[in-house]
């Protein structure tokens, strides 16, 4: 869980964009949350609240939390240009404006097509990702999905 | 409708369009730099096995590692001059700038164009009424491989500034009042177009400002209708694009340029601004002037204004932003001022702004700077605090020792 405003250099600083995304997302979250990298498990979601992944267009943010296995982020509402690169990296971004009310440690299950998250005390809707975005999402990203659409373009 | 609407019916071939529906844009330019650029969309291309859909269209510049300065960083540059050659793309530009700034310097935008950029300040490109926006890696495969780009049809909001800003006070004081005014994600990701007297007197450069810290009001793009000054400084004919005056928008917010005091932002947020004057306890170690934001030759020349004939008190250090910024400073005396102020110079590039270079700032340094965001650790140690200003009140800092309202010292 994390608070408003959370932007890309504390999610993944600047220093270390040279490395490989297996190097930066080791340091995922340093500034504020340095243990992060190490305590996050595959399957786990991220929390946020206003305005998710604010500042640099750098899709590493969204590629080093997917890297440590994140399933998908919630968060009251994300940078636009965050919001783009995760669903283009295949990273699920669901905006809910009840976000707030999952506590830390919460088991969660997300409905993508209904748009209900399910927190151990209740049910929290939101607004589906669309349709023709959700399908880039499910192929794994823009770049599968360019490959498929590609692939189906040569065979047809 | 409005001058974002307009922008985009044409560029998804269309009569007109409506806020909130999704289009499919053609687009008339990709500009690229070193660090999400070729080093991310080569091996994607490739594994595509697809070409770039028109390299006329495309603009590579490296500005964000350069100068190089370990192993990953001339990696990472010589891998980019390699790719252009490969993709035959001839619009590259090697350390001549910093990319939103070398773009419009060098004849690339027009209004009426849409395009996109591989950095979150692309919006600086709207200063030339043309649709431009920020994309990631992929996104731009996306763009290089089809030519094409989905997107959600903004609504517009306007900040309208009657007046005139005082002497001393500039499109940074703005933006830095307006993100403290309505916060980082006062744009609501949808297009700011910026109106009114006090903008239409403002240079290119100062424009591209206004635009450029769109980015940090949290707009997908900000924009400035084209009038002369538009035509001026692209030395052609240019085509007028405008909003229709009766133009439905999301939300038109009027302000007086006149009464506007230059702002600070406090670490570590550019939402955390107030009147420079509430800040003259804070004594910064290091003033800095630098990036796309605050180093152009208007901001150069802010800067020399209040440092001519006077003596930095801090470690004062200038990252130029273009090389022919450079070439009309070292001509006209600007960059003699800022030396004979004690100024050290970096290379032409980002410098410490994002904290990619061989420069970053060390465990607890006060700084302030020119530059758009001082995120915690952006541009060094965690520990470190950035106040943001205007490269009037940065030099006014520098000089003072403590941070201070320029008009002390102007007038």
């Amino acid at each position: 869980m994390f608070g408003d405003n959370i932007d890309t250099d504390v999610i993944v600083p600047g220093r270390y964009m040279k490395y490989s995304i297996e190097e930066i997302a080791q340091h995922c979250f340093e500034p504020v949350a340095a243990h992060f990298a190490k305590e996050v498990k595959r399957g786990d979601i991220v929390v946020g609240g206003r305005n998710f992944g604010a500042g640099s267009s750098r899709e590493q943010a969204p590629a080093a939390l997917k890297q440590l296995g994140v399933a998908a982020l919630i968060a009251e509402s994300f940078a636009g240009l965050f919001y783009r690169n995760s669903l283009n990296l295949g990273l699920p971004a669901v905006v809910c404006k009840d976000a707030k009310r999952i506590c830390d440690g919460d088991r969660l299950e997300i409905d993508f097509d209904q748009g209900v998250v399910a927190t151990p005390r209740e049910k929290l809707s939101f607004e589906p990702i669309p349709p023709h975005l959700m399908q880039m999402v499910r192929d794994g990203g823009l770049l599968p999905h360019l490959e498929k659409r590609l692939k189906c373009r040569t065979t047809s | 409708m409005t001058l974002a609407q307009k922008l985009v019916a044409r560029a998804a071939g269309r009569g007109s369009v409506t806020p909130g529906e999704i289009v499919t844009c053609k687009v008339d330019l990709a500009m690229m730099h070193d660090s999400g650029g070729p080093r991310r969309v080569k091996p994607m291309l490739e594994r595509l096995g697809a070409k770039v859909w028109d390299p006329s269209k495309v603009v590579v510049i490296t500005d964000h590692y350069v100068p190089t300065y370990d192993d990953e960083s001339r990696k990472i540059i010589r891998l980019a001059r390699e790719w252009v050659r490969e993709a035959g793309i001839d619009n590259f530009y090697d350390e001549q700038g910093i990319c939103h700034v070398v773009l419009p310097e060098r004849g690339h935008l027009r209004p009426g164009m849409f395009a996109v950029g591989g950095d979150s300040h692309s919006p600086t490109g709207g200063a030339f009424a043309a649709y431009m926006f920020g994309v990631g890696a992929t996104e731009m495969l996306g763009v290089l491989v089809t030519g094409e780009i989905w997107l959600k049809v903004p609504h517009t909001i306007v900040m309208d500034f009657d007046g005139a800003l005082e002497r001393g006070v500039s499109a940074k004081d703005v933006m830095l009042f307006l993100i403290g005014r309505f916060g980082m994600d006062g744009g609501e990701y949808q297009a700011v177009e910026y109106r009114g007297p006090a903008i239409r007197s403002l240079s290119m450069q100062e424009r591209m400002t206004l635009c450029n810290m769109t980015a940090e009001l949290g707009g997908q793009t900000g924009l400035i209708a084209s009038d002369e000054i538009t035509e001026e400084f692209l030395k052609i004919p240019v085509e007028r694009w405008q909003s229709d005056a009766e133009a439905p928008v999301l939300a038109h917010h009027r302000f007086n340029a006149s009464d506007l005091a230059p702002q600070v932002a406090a670490p570590h947020s550019p939402a955390n601004s107030k009147a420079a004057s509430e800040f003259q306890d804070v004594k910064p170690s290091v003033a800095y002037i630098g990036a796309c934001t605050g180093a152009k030759l208007a901001d150069l020349r802010m800067a020399a204004s209040v440092l001519k004939g006077r003596k930095a008190k801090m470690r004062l250090m200038v990252a130029p932003a273009s090389a022919r910024d450079v070439k009309a400073a070292e001509e006209e005396g600007t960059l003699a001022v800022l030396r004979d102020a004690g100024a050290e110079f970096l290379g032409l590039g980002c410098g410490i702004c994002a904290g990619y270079g061989g420069n970053v700032l060390g465990e607890n340094v006060v700084a302030i700077s020119t530059t758009a965001r001082n995120f915690k650790g952006r541009m060094g140690a965690p520990s470190s605090q950035v106040f943001l200003a205007s490269p009037y009140t940065v030099a006014a800092t520098a000089v003072a020792g403590r941070i201070c309202d320029p008009r002390e010292l102007l007038h």
